[in-house]
């Protein structure tokens, strides 16, 4: 091949993904006992786009376990099997495969071939419930190869006449092109002659197709429907034609044309009655008593042939004449449903298609840091003008002012590249929930709001496993057993809630449930035994923060779910990381309600920048509880090293900046400089630093890009005079100040 | 701006250098295996000379990326004294390396006339301060000799060749090898390895 198809794998990644998330969200919406063909056929299209770029792209693997997922969904869409809630796990834990299967072709872990297989038969033995399986088929097939001398395999293939007039749309007529697209098209379905068409070059006005083709009409309809002018396609079954083909032909992708072929003078054989020696022994009757010819429809409908292993042939016997003799008036029914179903699509508001680029991240983060820079740029300039006259230079000064209102706009506009609608992760959680209140034999309904609150792509991705994790706790530990909540006066089902919505420059993610709530007894006791300084006095605040320890679990048993205490320490951990901020609410008996607050971006941070000597320092704010000036003899030393401050009754360790940096010409006086008091991971210590200097919004950088990581600091930033200041590391600080207090004692 | 325009005519020199071209090289015996593999037989390479005290030394003008004046650096807690701090260059943070203090020639002093060369080894950007920046030159395999081994210095790994251009002595340093090595510090222990 000369492509290499490899630079379009990750196309192929990221648009198989995009199909399994549809295809998932689908299949959960999924009544089993009241589904409408829509939906349905929604979701075998996303399978089908799935198989045919695998295909292309030579995912076998991907491919087989998507055919088989794709054939049993036919089956339910054109109503020949009734959807199961069976199926529809099926299908779910498929997409699961496929997913796996993906990663690993990205590098990850490889699927379990026993889990191919195993999917693959369920598949196929839930596609089978109906129509009888391969084995059935085999000795009949042999029969044929009997009967059939020459040919070594051979297989009967009804081909069924179809007849289409219909007039193009406007759009059609312009571009001729398009109807010669669709022609191509068809022809590599069947057999197309142009009965009539429009004189000359025009193409407007009416053509009449005749098409012999294995396909089904709806997917022909479908090809049509695109040039035609709406609703004035007529489609006419006229019958069917015996042909049989070499089987060896079937069944292999690129050779695709051949079969065409083949098929088509097969078809020129039977009708012409006349034999040109080539098929002399191919004789219709004989292949159609020979063998009870496999239902057209279900080699036909599968439009790749059967692409990696031969269908399982399936055998309908007597039923034939009549699924055939169905056909015309059922020929109607898709026109109707596919122009229907277009409308639908259209009426829809969530489908994100409204044009859009793919473009790598990299690329936008080198926009937002010019635009970064071209901010700095601006205040540098607006700094220097500012000494100027306002009244001599006023074009000037105009012109600064116009400048700083584009940057902000720019800027802003930038920033909302990254951004990205919640619902990129909210909508794994029906799936999570669906499967685990099952797992638990519990009733769970959920219930999101504020899917489409934007934050950045970077958060969105990192904040996926702490909600997961919190989600999971909800219905695990939150609600109850049906039982236990009818006896405690609550509906059976119980409510999980997922809100995200905009405060002040954050983002705010509630996960909330109508259970148990926490017991602060309970925790108490736990804590005690644990070791943990705890009194019967703390605000319920400082009791639900219990729960964040590490290793610290009140369920009562360790479950596959969740139990054994990790988890709520590393979901604080990650939050803080990402500086974000987790708050519990919960009332006992009534619910929890867990609040995570997020930065909007990771690329800015709101930070307070502080002077220590001659280094200016940016301290995140998302760390800062208060400041203070100490008052004489409120900083003490233990063993004579060690510094603490007392704050309202705490002693909080002192961290002297000026000695863990070695700051010279730094304020040593502790009486005239500024205590900041800082927590993290639920301690608190105080920094002590010269000055405050102000509040700012600043872009990070990453100091490790050019240099190394340096013990205390996190990353660097531009300030608006063009310098560079560092942005302290408050957690590890803070062990700075406990290595301190441990030399100490 | 002073910076800019001496790299501006250093470069200009460098074009008219006459004895770069086209001389084919013969090959030159004596010449070390390193310094060999730095400048092909009659191929011509050419290098930005700076001066560190009395010292001249060469680097490849390929992993210079600029030259600019010294400005106000944001010096980092607990580093050698060798490295100034960081800078922004353009948005980028920028560690500066004053090779005077690393290699303790010269004084170290900061004034409008202080160049900084902004390098660009192993896929980092680093700036070094050097007292100041000469000219481009060319030069051909057999004006390279290999660098002597020499008692009393502990360490001559980073150091390619000697090259010679009429009376002048140019050290080569092999730059990337220099600032990636652990002494100067810009990696993380780890990814040292």
């Amino acid at each position: 091949m000369a492509i290499d198809m490899s630079q379009f794998y990750q196309v192929f990644f990221e648009e198989t993904e995009e199909h399994l998330a549809n295809m998932e969200q689908l299949l959960l919406e999924t009544d089993p006992d009241d589904f409408d063909n829509e939906q349905m056929n929604a979701i075998f299209r996303s399978a089908h786009s799935i198989k045919g770029s695998a295909g292309t792209f030579g995912f076998q693997d991907l491919a087989q376990v998507t055919h088989e997922l794709e054939t049993m969904l036919d089956l339910v869409r054109k109503g020949e099997l009734d959807l199961t809630s069976e199926m529809v796990d099926a299908s779910l834990e498929a997409g699961d495969l496929l997913k796996m299967m993906l990663d690993a072709h990205r590098g990850g872990p490889a699927a379990a071939t026993e889990d191919i297989e195993f999917i693959c038969r369920h598949l196929r033995e839930l596609s089978g419930a109906q129509a009888p399986v391969k084995e059935e088929s085999e000795p009949v097939a042999s029969q044929a190869e009997e009967a059939i001398a020459t040919a070594e395999t051979s297989e009967a293939v009804e081909q069924n006449v179809f007849v289409a007039s219909f007039k193009l749309d406007a759009r059609a007529v312009v571009n001729p092109a398009v109807i010669e697209n669709m022609l191509e098209d068809l022809r590599e379905m069947g057999l197309v002659e142009i009965i009539t068409k429009p004189a000359g070059e025009l193409v407007e006005g009416v053509w009449t197709l005749k098409i012999t083709t294995a396909y089904a009409d709806s997917s022909l309809t479908e090809i049509i429907e695109y040039v035609a002018e709406h609703g004035s396609l007529k489609f006419e079954h006229e019958g069917a034609v015996q042909v049989s083909a070499a089987d060896g032909s079937f069944g292999l992708f690129n050779e695709g044309h051949e079969v065409g072929s083949t098929v088509a003078a097969a078809e020129a054989v039977v009708e012409e009655d006349d034999s040109f020696g080539l098929f002399e022994p191919v004789e219709a009757p004989a292949t159609v008593e020979a063998t009870p010819a496999p239902a057209a429809h279900v080699v036909a409908e599968d439009d790749s042939f059967g692409f990696f292993e031969p269908l399982p042939p399936v055998v309908e016997s007597n039923d034939q004449e009549l699924a055939v003799a169905e056909a015309s008036p059922a020929a109607v029914t898709p026109v109707a449903r596919a122009t229907a179903s277009k409308e639908d699509r259209a009426a829809k508001p969530a489908s994100n298609d409204a044009g859009s680029i793919r473009v790598g991240v990299e690329k936008v983060d080198q926009m937002i840091n010019l635009v970064g820079e071209l901010v700095i740029t601006q205040a540098m300039i607006a700094q220097s003008a500012s000494t100027l006259d306002p009244v001599i230079y006023e074009r000037l000064m105009n012109g600064i002012a116009q400048l700083e209102r584009n940057t902000r706009d720019l800027q802003e506009s930038v920033m909302s590249i990254r951004m990205m609608p919640i619902s990129v992760t909210f909508s794994r959680f029906p799936r999570v929930v669906r499967d685990l209140s099952r797992k638990l034999g519990k009733q769970v309904r959920l219930v999101m709001s504020g899917e489409s609150t934007e934050l950045d792509k970077g958060l969105i991705e990192r904040i996926a496993d702490p909600l997961t994790h919190l989600v999971r706790n909800s219905l695990d530990h939150g609600i109850e057993m049906p039982e236990k909540r009818l006896a405690a006066g609550k509906p059976e089902e119980g409510t999980i809630t997922l809100k995200a919505s905009h405060q002040s420059g954050n983002i705010v993610i509630e996960v909330g449930d109508d259970g148990g709530g926490l017991n602060r007894d309970r925790i108490l006791s736990k804590a005690r035994e644990r070791g943990l300084p705890v009194s019967d006095n703390m605000t319920d605040s400082e009791v639900w923060n219990l729960i964040f320890e590490a290793g610290f679990s009140t369920a009562d048993q360790i479950t596959e779910v969740s139990g054994r205490g990790v988890g709520m320490d590393v979901v604080r951990k990650n939050i803080t990381a990402m500086g974000g901020k987790v708050e519990i609410d919960s009332v006992y008996g009534v619910g929890t309600r867990i609040t995570v607050r997020l930065p909007l971006t990771l690329a800015i941070l709101d930070g307070m920048s502080i002077r220590v000597g001659h280094e200016t320092y940016i301290v995140p704010l998302n760390y800062v509880v208060e400041s203070l000036q100490p008052a004489p003899g409120q900083v003490r030393t233990i063993s004579g090293a060690g510094k603490v401050i007392m704050v309202r009754g705490d002693f909080l360790p002192v961290v002297p900046l000026h000695e863990v940096f070695n700051c010279h010409g730094a304020e040593t006086d502790y009486e005239r400089g500024i205590m900041v008091v800082m927590e993290s991971d639920g301690a608190k210590s105080a920094l002590f630093v010269d000055e405050l200097l102000g509040q700012y919004q600043v872009v990070i950088k990453s100091l490790e890009a050019n240099y190394r990581r340096v013990p205390g600091i996190s990353g660097a930033t531009i300030m608006g005079d063009g310098k560079v200041a560092l942005i302290l590391d408050v957690a590890s600080l803070m062990n700075v100040s406990k290595l301190m207090a441990e030399e100490a004692a | 701006m002073l910076a800019t325009n001496a790299a501006g005519s250093a470069a200009v020199n460098g074009a008219g250098n006459p004895t770069a071209s086209g001389q084919p090289g013969s090959p030159a015996n004596g010449s070390a295996a390193s310094a060999v593999a730095l400048v092909e037989h009659g191929h011509v390479q050419e290098f930005l000379t700076f001066t560190l005290g009395d010292e001249e030394y060469a680097i490849d003008i390929l992993k210079v990326q600029e030259i600019r004046g010294y400005d106000v650096v944001t010096t980092i807690a607990n580093t050698p004294e060798f490295i100034k701090g960081v800078i922004n260059l353009r948005g980028v943070i920028v560690p500066i390396v004053d090779m005077r203090i690393k290699f303790s020639l010269g004084s170290a002093e900061y004034n409008q006339f202080t160049v900084v060369i902004i390098l660009n080894v192993a896929g980092r950007v680093v700036g070094i301060v050097v007292d100041s920046v000469s000219d481009v030159i060319s030069l051909t395999a057999d004006q390279i000799k290999e660098a002597p081994m020499l008692s009393g210095v502990s360490n001559t790994n980073h150091i390619n060749g000697i090259g010679t251009v009429d009376e002048r002595m140019l050290i080569l340093l092999d730059i990337e090898r220099l600032m990636m090595s652990p002494d100067i510090g810009l990696l993380d222990e780890q990814r040292l390895q």
